[in-house]
């Protein structure tokens, strides 16, 4: 970075933006490693039944598959909004 | 008893077969007796890198299949005392790669070598995971770069699950990460992710840095492992790579952005 950058806009270098990039992806990869191939699809399907009684986004339901030596613990987290209000 | 060691990336173009020549050589010229292996069944390059194209008579899958023996396919290098290929079929399908093949092949050579280099195909199919499941160690081969850094971490997954050492719960394989095609212009210009950046995201301990460099297109042109161009920086850079790989301390070198004068630095360029 030269003396005289600091006067020109600020724009992000494309180096950053690609490290931001593979952070994110990276992160979300080591998660879904060791899970199985079901696991999108049924997250699909709850959020389809928790939408026929509640209004929810998208990613206001998550799946987590725990697996150990003996058993395996499958987590569900589903954030509601404040107010639930009964659908008409 | 050999130590095992692949070098693997799951993207292709990035390096893999001239790190598995140049480390392979660099391991020989320090006296240890080494093989350098290619996995990649129908695509085969490791003898052209290596100069020995002409010379392969019988190959890895010859055999596996006990169409050949071992000290029939191994073909000694003419350059360095120590060295020796075995070169992969041009023409057999890959499924030909089998586990207990592979095993029974790597166990004779474990008898007679000190270093066993096998070098992977590109991918996370049969061939590079047949590659990868012996390893005692790995050298992750990765350009500076989204798509390589990417899969870097995805093979770095793979041998954490179906090596055989994870399998058999032994120690973990050892896991090096060599840069490669690093151009530090580019990545003072903020152009190219750093060896920081890349270190930040795969966190594995560095092998080495590899500048990009006209020495390592030079030397395959001609058939020569870059570690021989001992003039050259990427020459240079393998070298200190081997020296770390057999556990001795060394600079970086040819990360000149230090070198930049104060005047550069306050007018860029």
């Amino acid at each position: 970075m030269s003396f005289f950058d600091y006067f020109k806009t600020k724009k992000k270098s494309s180096a950053s933006v690609a490290k931001e990039r593979l952070q994110i992806i990276v992160a979300h990869e080591r998660n879904t490693r060791d899970q199985p191939d079901y696991l999108p699809a049924l997250q699909q399907e709850l959020l389809e039944v928790i939408r026929r009684y509640v209004e929810i986004d998208d990613d206001q339901v998550q799946v987590q598959l725990d697996r150990n030596d003996s058993c395996s613990v499958l987590e569900l987290n589903v954030t509601l909004p404040e107010e639930i209000t009964d659908p008409q | 008893m050999a130590r095992i060691i692949v070098v693997t990336s799951g993207k292709g173009g990035v390096g893999k077969t001239t790190t598995s020549a140049s480390i392979s050589t660099g391991l020989a010229q320090r006296g240890y007796k080494t093989a350098v292996i290619d996995f990649d069944v129908g695509l085969r390059n490791l003898d052209l890198i290596m100069n020995c194209e002409r010379r392969v008579v019988y190959d890895f899958v010859n055999v596996i299949q006990g169409e050949a023996t071992l000290n029939q396919a191994l073909i000694r290098d003419k350059r360095v005392e120590n060295l020796f290929i075995l070169p992969a079929s041009q023409t057999r399908d890959k499924e030909a790669l089998t586990a207990e093949g592979v095993q029974k092949v790597l166990d004779e050579m474990s008898e007679t070598f000190d270093y066993l280099v096998c070098d992977s195909p590109a991918g996370i199919e049969h061939g590079a995971l047949m590659a990868l499941y012996h390893a005692d160690e790995a050298i992750v081969v990765t350009n500076p770069e989204v798509s390589s850094v990417r899969d870097s971490d995805r093979i770095l997954g793979i041998l954490q699950s179906k090596s055989r050492r994870a399998e058999e719960g032994r120690e973990p394989v050892k896991e090096h990460l060599l840069l490669t095609r690093y151009n530090n212009e580019r990545v003072e210009r903020g152009e190219m992710l750093s060896l920081e950046d890349v270190n930040d995201i795969l966190s594995i301990s560095l092998l080495g840095v590899i500048p990009e460099s006209q020495a390592v297109l030079n030397a395959s042109n001609q058939g020569t492992p870059v570690i021989l161009e001992d003039d050259s920086e990427a020459g240079g850079a393998y070298a200190d790579a081997v020296a770390r790989l057999l556990g001795e301390e060394r600079p970086l070198r040819f990360l000149d952005g230090q070198k930049k004068g104060f005047l550069k630095r306050m007018f860029g360029g």
